[in-house]
């Protein structure tokens, strides 16, 4: 049963992904990852993270992909890229090349990956609870978690410093 | 129960397919959704081990990463917004000098 649900999510997060590079129009591209990003949020369901399912959602699908909205309509930016690339080559070669890369990957996954994954014995169903990632995250991690709140700080700081104009000409 | 394998070669699949849009597409705000997409493979594959393992050091990681991206994402768009208000493009082909 839950291998079904894989095989489901796993297909629309495959075509999330695919119609996301395929499409001509960027507000496309940003709704396509939206559902690719939900499939992933279902993921982490199935893989009993509970609170990363949430995370992923409230973070990613519901503050990134906005933001991803807003600058592509402020920008303008739907509209396709109809002029020829400068290096004409370019695209076969980068197709070519990630396919050599999935063939790597699947090579490496069939030949040496496919054995058993050292699973500790003992599966708890409840072992990434709330309550549990908070017990860890606030005594084990607690520097990496302050230094998070930095790095925010710093985020800010930036995005304000680089949308300063200068406003000297226009007096 | 879903062997971890299986969420390893997805993980893969994703990562390559944005590893693809950022040499592929020229569209400066496709290529960060593929920078995104990279991340989420990689964050697919930690929770993935992490469950295998039952450990919860790969999901903390997984929310510090999610954390960093969103604040990379931020920083990157305002560059591109930056970017964008000189060079009145975002075709990642035509911002190929330096001078702003």
């Amino acid at each position: 049963m839950e291998l079904v649900v894989f095989a489901i999510t796993a297909i629309v997060a495959i075509v999330g992904a695919v119609a996301m590079l395929l499409s001509k129009n960027a507000i496309h591209s940003a709704l396509f990852l939206l559902l690719n990003l939900g499939a992933i949020a279902v993921l982490y369901l199935l893989l009993r993270a509970p609170f990363l399912f949430a995370v992923q959602l409230i973070v990613y699908a519901g503050a990134i992909i906005v933001l991803f909205l807003f600058v592509v309509m402020l920008l303008g930016a739907e509209r396709a890229e109809d002029e020829q690339d400068r290096i004409v080559w370019q695209r076969p070669l980068a197709l070519l090349m990630g396919l050599l890369l999935l063939g790597e990957a699947a090579y490496v996954f069939f030949t040496r990956g496919g054995g058993p994954v050292p699973v500790t014995a003992q599966v708890n169903e409840d072992f990434a609870a709330p309550v549990r990632i908070s017990e860890v995250l606030f005594s084990t991690y607690l520097l990496p978690f302050e230094i998070t709140s930095v790095v925010l700080l710093a985020a800010i700081v930036g995005v304000v410093v680089l949308n300063k104009q200068e406003h000297r000409e226009e007096r | 129960m879903v062997p971890t394998s299986y969420f390893i070669l997805l993980s893969a699949t994703l990562f390559t397919l944005g590893v693809l849009g950022v040499l592929v597409r020229r569209n400066a705000l496709v290529v960060f959704m593929s920078i995104e997409l990279m991340l989420n493979a990689a964050n697919l594959a930690l929770v993935a081990f992490a469950q295998a393992r039952q450990s919860l050091g790969g999901q903390i990681i997984v929310f510090f990463v999610i954390t960093v991206a969103a604040a990379e994402v931020a920083v990157g768009l305002a560059l591109l917004v930056a970017i964008f208000r000189t060079k009145r493009t975002t075709d990642i082909d035509e911002i190929s000098t330096l001078r702003g």
